[in-house]
C-alpha cells in the first residue's frame, strides 16, 4: 500500500456533469449535472430521500450503468463510451462492492466466494489468491466460517464476507448499497467499525449510499443529494 | 481468459442443482442410445437382406444373351449402309448360350487385379420325375470349391455337405423346397430329363435353402462336370463366368470394359439388383430421421432446463457480473453447462446404445427362411457412434447457445436494484 500522507489528495473518482434520465414510461429526470471528485482514502457517505437518485448515481459510477452522458474518471481513466468486457476487467481490478443484499454465491463455500474475483483477475495463483483470502476473513474475524456453505452462515457473517470478497483484489475504491440497510443493529455497528478500521487503518478509499443519519453521521464526508441534484458536498 | 475457472464455476452451478442436470443429461442418453441402437439394428437387418441376395450375386456376370443380331446385313452392305432401312419380323438367329472361348476368358479375368475370384457356372434346364408328374426346374452347375470360397455357398446348403456334389459322383443337392415336393431323403436318388429327352439318376447328397421359397422350389445344384454330362456336352462348356471383385464398387466399369473386351453380355450386380440399394437408402434415410428428432427434443429438454436455471440464477449472474465478468464470461459458463450435460449425457448414451446393440444381437431369431441368421442381426459400425456422439455436442451446443446469451446480457444493476 502507498504511503498515506503523499495520497491524500490523489483523486481517485471524478464525475463531471452526469445527467440521467429514464424514459419509460414518461421522461424522468433521476440525476442533473452530477459533479464531484472523491480523493484516495476519503470515507464517504451519500445520503438523500428515497428515490432522490443516490443509489442510480452508485451505479453509474460503478461502473455497471452505462446509460448516462457526461464524463466519468476512476483513477484518472475516463471510464464513459469503454466496451462492456473492459468495463468488467475495471470493475473487477478496481472496485470492490457491497450490496444491501448480501449476494454470495450459494453454490459456494464462504472462501471460494471471496476467491472468485480474485481468480478472474488472474493476477495470483491460486494458492495464493486462497492465502490472500483467508488474511481477509481473518482481518474481518470470520476465517473460522471458511469452509461452510455460503447460505449456511448468519446475515452479518454474510455481509463481512461481502466485504472480504469486495478487498480481495485491493481495490482503489469500495461502493455499498446501503451494505447496513438489512442488518440489525449490532450487525450494523460491527459492518460500520469495519469500515472505519479499513479507512483508517489501510487507508481504503469508501463511497457508501445509505438513509442511516446515525452511519452518514460517523463518515468524513456526507454527500447530500435531492432531486437527482448534490445539495451538499 | 482463465478457462479453468469457467469451467470449475459452470461444473459448481451444474452439482447444485444435480436433479436437473441429472434429468437433461438422461435425456440426452436415451435419445444418444437409442439413435446408436436403431442405426445399428437398421442397419444390421439392412445388410443381411443385402446379403440374402448380394453375397450369393456375382458383381458381374458374363453369358450370352439369346437376342436378334443388331448388326441386320443389310446395315453392312455399302449400298444401303447410310439409308434408314426398315426390317420387319426380326427373330434371334441360332445363337449359342455357351460361352465362347471360355478357358482364356476364364484365365484372363481371374488375373485382372481388380478380381478377387471368378467361377464358372451351367445352367441346365431339367424335369424332375416324381411318378407320372413332370416339375420343371433348374440345375445349377458349379465349382463347389470356389462357388463356396466367393459366394458362401455351404452355408446355405443346410444338410449334408456341399462339398460331396464333387467327391460324389452323379450327385446333386436339391433345394428344400423342391426335395419336399419329391419326398426326396439324402441318399436318395431322383430321376432327371433334360431338355434333350435324356433322363438321368441322380443322388440326393444335401438340401439347399436360401431364404427365398421360390428359388428353393426350382433350383437345384451339381458339379459342373455332373451337369456337362447331363447334358451331353464337353468339360469347356459353360454358360456363365460369375466374377467377384475386391470392390463392389467398381461393378460397372469392370462389366463394360468386359463386354467390349471378351463381346460377351456383361451384367453388374448395381444393375441387376438396383431396388435392394433403393430399399437399404430409404430405411437409413428412416432411422436417421426417427434419431435425429430424437435428439432435437432432448435438445429442447436442456435448452428449457437451462432457461430454468437462468431465472433462478439472476442473482449469481449479476453478482458474477458486479465482480468483474464480463458478458462473455457468463456465456461461457452456460455454454460449458450445455455442453457438459451433451458430452457426459452422449458418452453415456453412447455406452447404453452399445449395450442394447448387444442385447438386441443376442436374442435368438430363427426363421425358417434364414439358414444362416441365429441372432437378430447388429451393425456396430464405428460411423453410427461417431454421429451420435458429435450429434450430441451439435445439438447441445444449439440448445445452450440462446439461454448462455440471454444470461451474457443480464444487466447487473436491474437484479441489484430491483430485489
Amino acid at each position: 500500500m502507498k504511503g498515506r500522507d503523499e495520497n491524500m489528495q490523489e483523486v481517485i473518482l471524478e464525475a463531471r456533469h452526469v445527467n440521467k434520465a429514464f424514459h419509460d414510461p414518461v421522461t424522468v429526470q433521476v440525476l442533473r449535472d452530477i459533479t464531484f471528485t472523491i480523493n484516495k482514502g476519503e470515507f464517504v457517505s451519500v445520503i438523500g430521500k428515497s428515490g432522490c437518485g443516490k443509489s442510480t448515481l452508485l451505479y453509474i459510477l460503478s461502473t455497471m450503468d452505462t446509460d448516462y452522458t457526461g464524463e466519468l474518471y476512476i483513477d484518472n481513466e475516463l471510464m464513459s463510451g469503454r466496451p462492456d468486457p473492459e468495463l468488467a476487467r475495471i470493475r473487477n481490478e478496481k472496485i470492490g462492492f457491497v450490496f444491501q443484499f448480501h449476494y454470495l454465491l450459494n453454490e459456494f463455500t464462504v472462501l471460494r466466494n471471496v476467491m472468485l474475483p480474485g481468480l478472474k483477475l488472474g493476477r495470483y495463483s491460486e494458492q495464493e489468491v486462497e492465502h490472500r483470502a483467508m488474511e481477509r476473513l481473518k482481518m474481518l474475524g470470520i476465517d473460522q466460517l471458511a469452509k461452510q456453505s455460503a447460505y449456511r452462515i448468519s446475515g452479518g457473517e454474510k455481509q463481512r464476507v461481502a466485504i472480504a470478497r469486495a478487498l480481495i483484489n485491493d481495490p482503489h475504491i469500495i461502493m455499498g448499497d446501503e451494505p447496513t440497510g438489512n442488518l440489525d443493529k449490532r450487525n450494523s455497528d460491527i459492518v460500520f467499525n469495519i469500515f472505519k478500521e479499513l479507512t483508517e487503518e489501510h487507508n481504503q478509499t469508501l463511497l457508501i449510499v445509505t438513509h442511516d443519519p446515525e452511519f452518514a453521521e460517523n463518515t468524513h464526508r456526507i454527500i447530500e443529494m435531492e432531486d437527482g441534484r448534490i445539495i451538499r458536498s | 481468459m482463465n478457462f479453468r475457472l469457467i469451467f470449475s464455476i459452470a461444473k459448481s452451478l451444474l452439482l447444485a442443482r444435480w436433479r436437473q442436470t441429472l434429468v437433461a443429461a438422461v435425456g440426452v442418453t436415451f435419445s444418444i442410445a437409442m439413435f446408436v441402437t436403431l442405426l445399428g439394428f437398421m442397419n444390421g437387418l439392412n445388410d443381411m437382406l443385402d446379403s440374402l441376395i448380394l453375397n450369393r450375386t456375382p458383381h458381374v456376370r458374363l453369358y450370352n444373351e439369346i437376342k436378334p443380331s443388331e448388326n441386320q446385313p443389310v446395315n453392312e452392305v455399302d449400298q444401303y449402309k447410310n439409308s434408314y432401312n426398315f426390317i420387319s419380323s426380326v427373330k434371334a438367329g441360332i445363337t449359342r448360350q455357351e460361352i465362347y472361348n471360355s478357358g482364356p476368358i476364364l484365365q484372363t479375368v481371374k488375373a485382372d487385379e481388380r478380381v478377387l475370384g471368378a467361377t464358372p457356372k451351367l445352367l441346365a434346364q431339367v424335369f424332375y420325375n416324381e411318378g407320372t408328374i413332370d416339375i420343371t426346374g433348374v440345375i445349377n452347375g458349379i465349382d463347389v470349391e470356389e462357388e463356396s470360397r466367393l459366394f458362401n455357398f455351404q452355408e446355405y446348403v443346410t444338410s449334408g455337405d456341399a462339398i460331396d456334389a464333387k467327391n460324389v459322383a452323379n450327385s446333386i443337392i436339391l433345394g428344400k423346397g423342391l426335395a419336399e415336393i419329391l419326398v426326396a431323403d439324402i441318399g436318395d436318388v431322383v430321376q432327371v430329363t433334360t431338355a434333350q429327352g435324356e433322363r438321368f439318376p441322380l443322388k440326393v447328397v444335401g438340401y439347399f435353402q436360401s431364404g427365398i421359397q421360390e428359388i428353393d422350389k426350382v433350383q437345384s445344384y451339381a458339379s459342373i462336370a455332373t451337369t456337362q454330362k447331363l447334358l451331353g456336352k464337353p468339360a469347356n462348356y459353360m454358360t456363365d463366368i460369375q466374377v467377384k471383385l475386391h470392390d463392389l464398387e467398381q461393378a460397372p466399369v469392370v462389366a463394360r470394359e468386359y463386354a467390349q473386351l471378351f463381346k460377351v453380355d456383361a451384367e453388374d450386380i448395381q444393375t441387376a439388383n438396383a431396388q435392394f440399394e433403393t430399399g437399404s437408402n430409404v430405411r437409413s434415410l428412416i432411422s436417421y430421421a426417427v434419431g435425429v428428432t430424437l435428439l432435437i427434443v432432448a435438445g429442447f429438454g436442456i435448452f428449457n432446463i437451462l432457461n430454468m436455471m437462468i431465472y433462478e440464477k439472476m442473482d449469481s449472474i449479476a453478482i458474477l457480473k458486479a465482480t468483474g465478468f464480463s458478458g462473455r464470461d457468463v456465456n461461457l459458463v452456460f455454454l460449458v453447462i450445455a455442453m457438459s450435460i451433451g458430452f457426459f449425457g452422449g458418452m453415456m448414451g453412447l455406452l447404453f446404445g452399445f449395450i442394447f446393440s448387444a442385447i438386441i444381437d443376442s436374442i435368438p431369431f430363427n426363421t425358417s427362411a434364414l439358414p444362416t441368421i441365429e441372432t437378430y442381426p447388429v451393425n456396430y459400425d464405428l460411423i453410427y457412434y461417431f454421429i451420435g456422439g458429435s450429434f450430441s455436442l451439435i445439438t447441445t451446443y444449439f440448445a445452450g447457445f440462446f439461454p448462455a446469451r440471454k444470461a451474457s446480457k443480464v444487466d447487473p444493476v436491474e437484479i441489484i436494484r430491483g430485489k
